[in-house]
């Protein structure tokens, strides 16, 4: 359940980065501390127990819920009914479903994939050749923006964008201006881009410092001006870099739900993202089986995106 | 050091202009929501505006008076420390038999449950997770809301401490074995000394996730006196919807300090940086 995180993981995503189970025959072979199989299962049970209580179980539930029509309150939560693929077709009927969709693709397109990593690998380039103290104050005031916790970041930008008193209407001049109500989508991307953009420039920092100085300079003397060394030199060696950030972070601000303690997915639905969608209609709304066929939708999107990264990190040899 | 020319002065003297230029435009983005929480704090008139400096502790008294602000900060301690030690405790059980002993499917099991862990995310699984909850009664359960936390932390928990499992040498637990150790003995006194690192990585990673989460607590519990931080800065607003601008600044900035702290420890320490980890 790891959301878009704040935490200091010097592994990439949790897990995501580490090396692969090795496979050693000795290894395979001695049992050192004498654990025996029996009480090796013993020592894995806990574990695995709460993973299958907690994550196989609801993911599997989303299943048998999804085709039900199952209300928290009312006569459908006594005696829910089998509706077969009712939901889905309800859900693929329902303009908010369609806008809500439309509004993930933007949030995700715009904040994540085209946002953080485009400041990400900017910051990331430009700040290497700033001079030092330049350097740790803007990357510190990045990763700032990144481990602060949500609750209180959001708070923060209500402060800046707030009608009356907010520091960017005084800033800009222009009181009154009342940004989240008239442009919802822009004030979660550019919120999104702020919280996140880190995570975009560790990684492309930490890429760019395995590119050789050499290849750079011999790229210089031959006159191939800023443009043409990325493409040349540059852009091959980080190809996988920038594949497995633009995975990583769509698959986080996609599930993010920050969005919702920004603006509630309003107004009218215009910042209503998927997992708002969700929230609005199942916990709030108490539709729980309609919920749960939304959720599974999600669960696939995430499937997929999961597969795309671990057949990447096969790949390569990860 | 190289010497530079006529032309190529000029042209280098503009792209370092227009990197500054750049910088200060990026340090502007990022600075400026921050401002609040470091001044609003400490101002006589707390606001959404952000006043010049007069500096007084008053709003720090609101904040020892409100009933719920300390008390959210001790559930998030609880839910934190709870998560962190069951994760710890679990995931290193789990990975030590997974290293040591050859189960049957192995790999496959933990790639699975890898996977499956960035696949149920809080957001995608929050509608089974509370109804599963609210069916067996537990909504405002805190050791529930634990379990919940860990269960999601465990796949990469496990996976981490694997790695560090892997690498302790196996002569020190046949030595051990020799002297006549028990297993549970040998992974007391001989492995967990060994990969405590690994062990406190995993806690402060466990630590940090849970001390931010927000959706979790918010639908998994509704008594004020039970809620986190994250959740419980909802209520600092009066009737009429206004926030209490004393209360929600001296709170937020109590909430965060901690946050920062752990970085900069972790920053020290290790380097925050990708060592390797993310193969390109």
């Amino acid at each position: 359940m790891s959301a878009q995180t704040t935490s200091p993981r010097t592994d990439g995503s949790g897990a995501a980065g580490t090396s692969r189970p090795r496979r050693t025959g000795r290894a395979a072979a001695s049992d050192v501390a004498g654990l025996g199989i029996g009480r090796a299962v013993l020592f894995v049970v806990p574990a695995l127990a709460l993973i299958a209580a907690f994550l196989v179980f609801p993911a599997l539930w989303t299943l048998y819920l999804g085709v039900l029509k199952y209300d928290l309150a009312g006569s459908n939560a006594a005696a829910p009914q089998f509706v077969g693929l009712g939901n889905y077709t309800d859900a693929l009927t329902d303009p908010r479903f369609a806008n809500s969709v439309l509004l993930t693709l933007a949030f995700v397109g715009l904040s994540a994939v085209i946002g953080q990593n485009g400041l990400g690998f900017v910051l990331a380039a430009t700040l290497r050749r700033a001079a030092g103290w330049v350097r740790t104050l803007v990357s510190g005031l990045v990763l700032l923006s990144w481990i602060l916790p949500g609750t209180v970041v959001v708070f923060l930008w209500q402060a800046l964008l707030d009608r009356n008193g907010g520091t960017l209407n005084a800033l800009l001049g222009t009181p009154g201006a009342a940004w989240t109500l008239d442009h919802p989508l822009a004030t979660i991307v550019v919120f999104n881009v702020w919280r996140g953009t880190a995570f975009s420039m560790l990684l492309y920092s930490a890429a760019l410092d395995a590119v050789p100085t050499s290849h750079l300079e011999t790229a210089r003397l031959y006159g191939s001006g800023p443009l043409r060394t990325f493409r040349d030199v540059v852009l091959p060696r980080i190809r996988g870099h920038i594949l497995t950030n633009t995975l990583l972070i769509t698959l986080w601000t996609f599930n993010d739900f920050t969005p919702y303690m920004l603006t509630g997915g309003g107004p009218e639905h215009r910042s209503e993202t998927l997992p708002v969608y969700v929230y609005r209609m199942s916990i709030e709304g108490g539709q729980l089986g309609f919920g749960s066929a939304i959720s599974l939708i999600m669960l696939v999107i995430n499937l997929v995106i999961a597969l795309f990264y671990l057949r990447l990190l096969r790949r390569r040899g990860g | 050091m190289r010497r530079i020319f006529g032309d190529e002065l000029v042209r280098h003297a503009l792209s370092r202009i227009g990197l500054y230029v750049f910088a200060g435009v990026v340090l502007v983005f990022f600075a400026l929501p921050l401002l609040w929480l470091v001044l609003t704090p400490f101002s006589r008139t707390p606001a959404y505006q952000i006043t010049a400096p007069s500096f007084t502790l008053h709003n720090f008294r609101v904040l020892l008076d409100n009933p719920f602000a300390l008390r959210s900060i001790g559930n998030s301690l609880v839910l934190a420390g709870g998560t962190a030690v069951l994760a710890v405790v679990f995931a290193g059980t789990a990975a030590y038999a997974l290293s040591r002993v050859r189960l049957p499917g192995r790999d496959a099991l933990l790639y699975a449950i890898l996977l499956l862990s960035s696949i149920v995310t809080g957001t995608a699984a929050m509608v089974p997770i509370f109804l599963m909850l609210f069916q067996l009664n537990m909504i405002d359960n805190r050791l529930a809301l634990i379990l919940v936390l860990t269960g999601g932390l465990l796949p990469s928990a496990m996976f981490i401490l694997k790695d560090f499992m892997d690498s302790v040498p196996k002569s020190y637990e046949e030595s051990a074995r020799v002297f006549g150790a028990s297993p549970l003995q040998i992974l007391r006194h001989v492995v967990a000394p060994v990969v405590r690192p690994g062990l406190a990585t995993i806690a402060v990673w466990a630590i940090v996730q849970v001390w931010g989460n927000f959706l979790l607590p918010y639908i998994l519990l509704h008594d004020q006196t039970k809620q986190p931080a994250a959740v419980i800065m909802y209520t600092f607003y009066d009737e009429g919807g206004t926030p209490n601008f004393a209360l929600i600044s001296t709170f937020s900035l109590l909430y965060s300090v901690p946050v920062v702290v752990a970085y900069l420890i972790v920053n020290r320490r290790y380097g925050f940086r990708f060592q390797g980890g993310i193969k390109g």
